[in-house]
């Protein structure tokens, strides 16, 4: 199963398997991986699973659709490598990812 | 003072259901919301997506399904409280004494909390000291808008109200707009409109920039902005504007001695009721074994709550069991019948 390594704003990093599939926010709730609050379960409709992606994986990434851009907006603090994990679908091309979670969501 | 025999939170779907429910089986209810507006999630968050899994429903949007459930409270008579937040619940002898922000005070023995994932607020700005300009001139929402006549205003935000806001407020202040990215997702005449008047310098528009800090003792003087390459700039300004949409917070419900868990409140399944005698918690905020954050568990929740508020609001009636099809009571409520 792939790898998915999420670092908190404290630097503290959980590294998890998560099924093909799952997104990468999934990966994280259900898990209890502190930071990402995911208040609208995975609908891009609230900004509370953002996400930075480490350098070298965003072109690796799954597109953004119309309307991801557009909640970054809403983020915390977005940066250029700012994605909502409810978008990033794990497969195998993941494996080794690592996100870093935002001092905060709200 | 407002004697209720329950108090719904929330006109999302499962509070609107719920209120059904509750003036079905003949009971007085009322209903709170923070929103200006009923429907919760569903026109604040998604009123065009379309949903498919509602039993019976093939197909419909956010939208239609609250005008839905609204035609559905047709027959009955429901007090909305829109734009009133619960502050405080406290016990008073038998009943729960409620009061609201604005000091709106309720008296009922049933609370039935269908607030979703809480209440909407809007999002901040992240510099700290920005808290203690809020609402001096520092503003996440247009009240008076004549207070920015002939003064400078710098508004954040790439969507309708940041752009609405500032071609409107172009015509009296000197206004600055500052957005993260070079696209906006306003609508494409508002945009058209806000080119032209960054055109004939109307608008001094900054694409690309965020606040980083705001400079004043008691009002705002100035603020820093960070480019996306790093570059500072500090623009003088008097007032600013903050639009980045809503967030959805649990808010005064996380001091009302509930067990909560992960922002939801837990209930048994008999009557989605919570550690507190006549509190219950239906639809996507309550959690139990197998909870299923679907809008029809929300119902269900709802139509079971409503049945345990009779007992305490009517102590000595026996609640009786009836279907819509044959009661002649329940046609009567419905207006069906003489």
């Amino acid at each position: 199963m792939p790898k998915i390594t999420y670092i908190t704003h404290e630097k503290e990093s959980y590294t998890i398997e998560v099924q093909n599939g799952l997104t990468v926010m999934e990966g994280a709730v259900q898990n209890d991986i502190p930071g990402i609050d995911a208040d609208c379960g995975g609908g891009m409709a609230c900004a509370t699973c953002h996400v930075y992606v480490k350098e070298g994986w965003l072109d690796k990434l799954p597109k953004k659709e119309d309307g991801e851009e557009d909640m970054l907006d809403m983020a915390f603090e977005p940066k250029p490598n700012s994605r909502l994990s409810c978008q990033l679908t794990v497969s195998d091309t993941l494996d080794g990812l690592i996100v870093d979670i935002p001092s905060k969501q709200t | 003072m407002i004697n209720t025999d329950a108090l719904i939170i929330g006109a999302g779907p499962t509070g609107l259901f719920t209120a059904h429910q509750l003036k079905l089986i003949g009971l007085s209810c009322e209903v709170v919301d923070n929103l200006d507006k009923i429907g919760g999630q569903c026109i604040e968050l998604y009123p065009d997506k379309p949903i498919y899994d509602i039993p019976a429903v093939p197909e419909c949007t956010g939208e239609e399904l609250i005008n839905n459930l609204i035609k559905q409270l047709k027959p009955f008579n429901i007090n909305f409280h829109l734009n009133e937040r619960v502050d405080e619940v406290k016990k008073d002898n038998n009943n729960w004494f409620v009061k609201t922000n604005n000091d709106k005070i309720f008296l009922t023995p049933n609370i039935i909390i269908a607030g979703g994932v809480g209440s909407f607020e809007p999002r901040k700005f992240s510099p700290k000291e920005c808290e203690k300009f809020e609402n001096k001139s520092l503003f996440y929402a247009v009240k008076d808008k004549k207070i920015f006549g002939g003064k400078t205003v710098t508004i954040f935000g790439g969507g309708d109200s940041a752009l609405d806001w500032a071609v409107e407020l172009s015509r009296n202040s000197k206004v600055n707009l500052v957005h993260r990215r070079d696209e906006f997702r306003g609508a494409q005449s508002t945009v058209n409109k806000m080119k032209e008047l960054v055109n004939s310098e109307r608008i001094n528009l900054f694409t690309k920039y965020q606040l980083i800090k705001a400079h004043g003792s008691d009002q705002i003087q100035s603020i820093d902005l960070k480019h996306d390459d790093g570059r500072t700039k500090n623009l003088e300004t008097n007032y600013v504007l903050g639009f980045f949409g809503l967030i959805m917070q649990l808010g005064p419900i996380a001091k009302w001695g509930l067990n909560i868990d992960k922002k939801t409140i837990s209930v048994d399944t008999e009557k989605f009721e919570t550690n507190q005698k006549g509190i219950y918690a239906v639809g996507d905020i309550c959690s139990y074994p197998g909870k299923l954050k679907l809008i029809l568990s929300g119902f269900h929740e709802g139509a079971l709550a409503a049945r345990a508020c009779f007992k305490l609001a009517r102590p000595d009636e026996k609640y009786r069991f009836e279907f819509t099809t044959t009661s002649s009571k329940l046609l009567q409520r419905l207006g069906k019948k003489e």
